[in-house]
């Protein structure tokens, strides 16, 4: 990457994934296949994809700021904003909701203090409806992170909710 | 456990060694006949051979459409000066179904011999998988399972000193079900908004980067080893004509043991949900079964003997379309469900086709407004009207998927869709 580069040293890559990235852009005919996995990349390493990190990856990658954006915007897993460190995504739809997800959600937005897409003042939790997760057969299906939990109970996300508050209090 | 040569005994093909602890690795899985066919197959076999075999075989893509998967390779321009891509759909959105992931989770490596086998048969140098965002952990185990089989020289250069190669990468999707549908794919594949293309021309002529490109589902493509294996007329005596082979059925909803069964095509819906879901939660007979995910056309009570079958969900009035089946006892609100589903694909249009993006926000706010009791008659007429203009009208098949539970609901609830109008609900 250039020297005079227009964004804050925040939102750099690392050496180590620069590399990462010159590797992973040879797998494919074009670097503009790369760009999704390095909005991950991104989301991995400064928690969220903001407009300074989004300049950089369009520099990194040789794309117009355009055409990073309308990839940011058109997928539901980028996120331009910080969320809570747990990220509850609670999925709604046909099978979960058939087998009480919609009661989960009351559950735990009630036990939390927060609506659907809200964070928790503390900064720890974030809960979210999300579309079929692909897991039906374990209905209903949670992903912390990112991580699937099915067949959720009311109870499970009671005993979740005091464990990370407590690993938080630490 | 091995798959039988005798048609007559097979009853799992993609699963057959999915229970084997530890299958998804490379040793494990060659001591259970991973690969073990592989290098006849580069020797011996020629794209001509591999393609009649799959034509043989009757297989039909397990994605949702049910095209014929040899005639499919048969459509790759050769020798065009162009490199022909292999692409596999492991998007994995149509609610209901959840079966790619337990295949790519449990038994990586018969995915990544069918893509070897299938790259081989049409020249491919670069192959990728596409997999849905949320499945990070399948995902790494694909990875996992990809970097053992690099070592192992089954991919990469010169595979196993046939002089054929092949690069396999996955790649991870963001969230969006549309890139489930074949070009929506291959447009995210190129890093843009997955937005559907016009077909023609289809990708097998012009795809990936406007190269020959081949797009088939995970269990396709992982039923191609046992094909090339065992032969297509082996695959082609189990099931029933024109509906061979196997199938596996995610289950959801109302019943006792949810989960994917993988059986021969041909047994019955209720034999299905009796014999290996343990029947349902309550009552006797479902009130609704969505048979092919949730864009396909709900069977009621009337249809529960309907072999599982393209043919037979076909003159049911449905589609066995990826085979995730939703079943629904006497305790389901149709209406609410039809309002979930109407979120779902508002929320899913790519909104480049005017009837599907305005339809599908129309079919959410009218459905809001049925199922708080603030619904009127004229509402019921527009539903349907609007449900029946949008399908086939537009670039790809999501607007039909949207229409589908609404025009269900209307033709086989209109009682329980009128209890909840705002003249009765009074
Ligand atoms: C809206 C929409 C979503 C789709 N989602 C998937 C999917 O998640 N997985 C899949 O394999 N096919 C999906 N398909 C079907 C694909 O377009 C394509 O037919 C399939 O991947 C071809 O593979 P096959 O011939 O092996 O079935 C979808 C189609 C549409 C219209
Ligand atoms: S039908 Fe809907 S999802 Fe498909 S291309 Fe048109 S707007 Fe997009």
């Amino acid at each position: 990457m250039s020297a005079e580069s227009i964004c804050s040293d925040a939102v750099r890559f690392s050496d180590e994934r620069l590399a990462e990235i010159k590797t992973l852009v040879a797998r494919y005919p074009s670097a503009q296949s790369a760009l999704m996995p390095v909005l991950y990349m991104a989301q991995e390493d400064f928690g969220y994809i903001s407009m300074d990190a989004q300049k950089m990856i369009a520099e990194v990658l040789g794309l117009r700021l355009m055409q990073v954006r309308e990839v940011v915007t058109f997928y539901t897993m980028f996120r331009e904003q910080p969320c809570g460190t747990y990220l509850l995504e609670v999925c709604t739809n046909a099978g979960c909701m058939l087998n009480g997800a919609n009661e989960l959600v009351a559950h735990m937005c009630d036990s939390l203090g927060i609506n659907v897409g809200e964070t928790t003042p503390d900064g720890l939790f974030t809960v979210t409806e999300v579309e079929c997760a692909g897991a039906c057969g374990g209905a209903p299906v949670v992903q912390v992170n990112n991580a699937y939990h099915e067949k959720v109970t009311p109870e499970f996300i009671d005993a979740l909710i005091t464990e990370k508050r407590a690993e938080g209090a630490e | 456990m091995a798959i039988s040569s005798d048609p007559r005994q097979v009853k799992q093909i993609c699963f057959d060694r999915i229970d084997i602890p530890h299958v998804n690795t490379l040793k494990v899985a060659r001591e259970h006949g991973a690969y073990e066919f592989l290098p006849t197959v580069l020797k011996d076999f020629d794209t001509a051979r591999i393609i009649d075999e799959v034509k043989t075989s009757g297989l039909r893509g397990r994605g949702g459409a049910g095209f014929p998967t040899g005639l499919k390779w048969s459509f790759v321009p050769r020798n065009t000066g162009k490199p022909t891509y292999l692409l596999c759909n492991a998007d994995e959105g149509e609610p209901g179904t959840f079966k790619d992931r337990d295949i790519m989770r449990f038994d990586p490596h018969l995915l990544i011999e069918g893509m070897i086998m299938a790259g081989f048969a049409l020249g491919v140098k670069d192959a990728y998988i596409y997999v849905r965002g949320e499945f990070l952990h399948e995902a790494q185990v694909m990875n996992a399972a990809i970097d053992e089989a690099y070592a192992a020289n089954l991919l990469g250069d010169d595979i196993l000193g046939s002089g054929y190669s092949m690069n396999l990468t996955v790649h991870r999707g963001a969230g969006a079900y549309i890139c489930g549908e074949e070009t929506a794919l291959i447009e995210s594949l190129e890093g843009k908004p997955g937005r559907p293309r016009f077909k023609p021309p289809f990708p097998a002529v012009e795809g990936f980067y406007g190269c020959p490109t081949v797009v088939n589902n995970v269990e396709t493509l992982a039923t191609v080893p046992a094909i090339l294996k065992f032969g297509g007329d082996w695959h082609a005596s189990i099931g029933i004509p024109n509906n061979t082979g196997c199938k596996i059925f995610s289950v959801s909803g109302h019943v006792n043991k949810p989960g994917n069964y993988e059986v021969p095509m041909g047994t019955s819906l209720k034999t299905l949900i009796e014999d290996y879901c343990g029947g349902l939660q309550h009552g006797s007979v479902p009130k609704v079964v969505i048979p092919g995910g949730s864009s396909t056309p709900w069977l009621t009570a009337e249809h529960y003997d309907t072999p599982l079958t393209y043919d037979a969900m076909m003159k049911a009035g449905s589609m066995l379309g990826s085979g995730a089946i939703i079943v629904m006892d006497e305790t389901a609100d149709v209406v609410a469900l039809s309002r979930r589903l109407a979120h779902f694909y508002a929320h899913e249009s790519c909104g480049q086709c005017t009837p599907c993006r305005e339809g599908t926000g129309w079919l959410k706010r009218i459905m809001n407004r049925v199922e708080s009791g603030q619904g009127t008659e004229e509402d019921i007429q527009v539903l349907g009207d609007a449900a029946t203009h949008m399908a086939g009208r537009t670039i790809c098949a999501l607007a039909d998927g949207a229409a589908a539970p609404i025009l269900s609901m209307l033709e086989h609830f209109p009682e329980e869709v009128r209890a909840r109008l705002v003249e009765k609900a009074a």
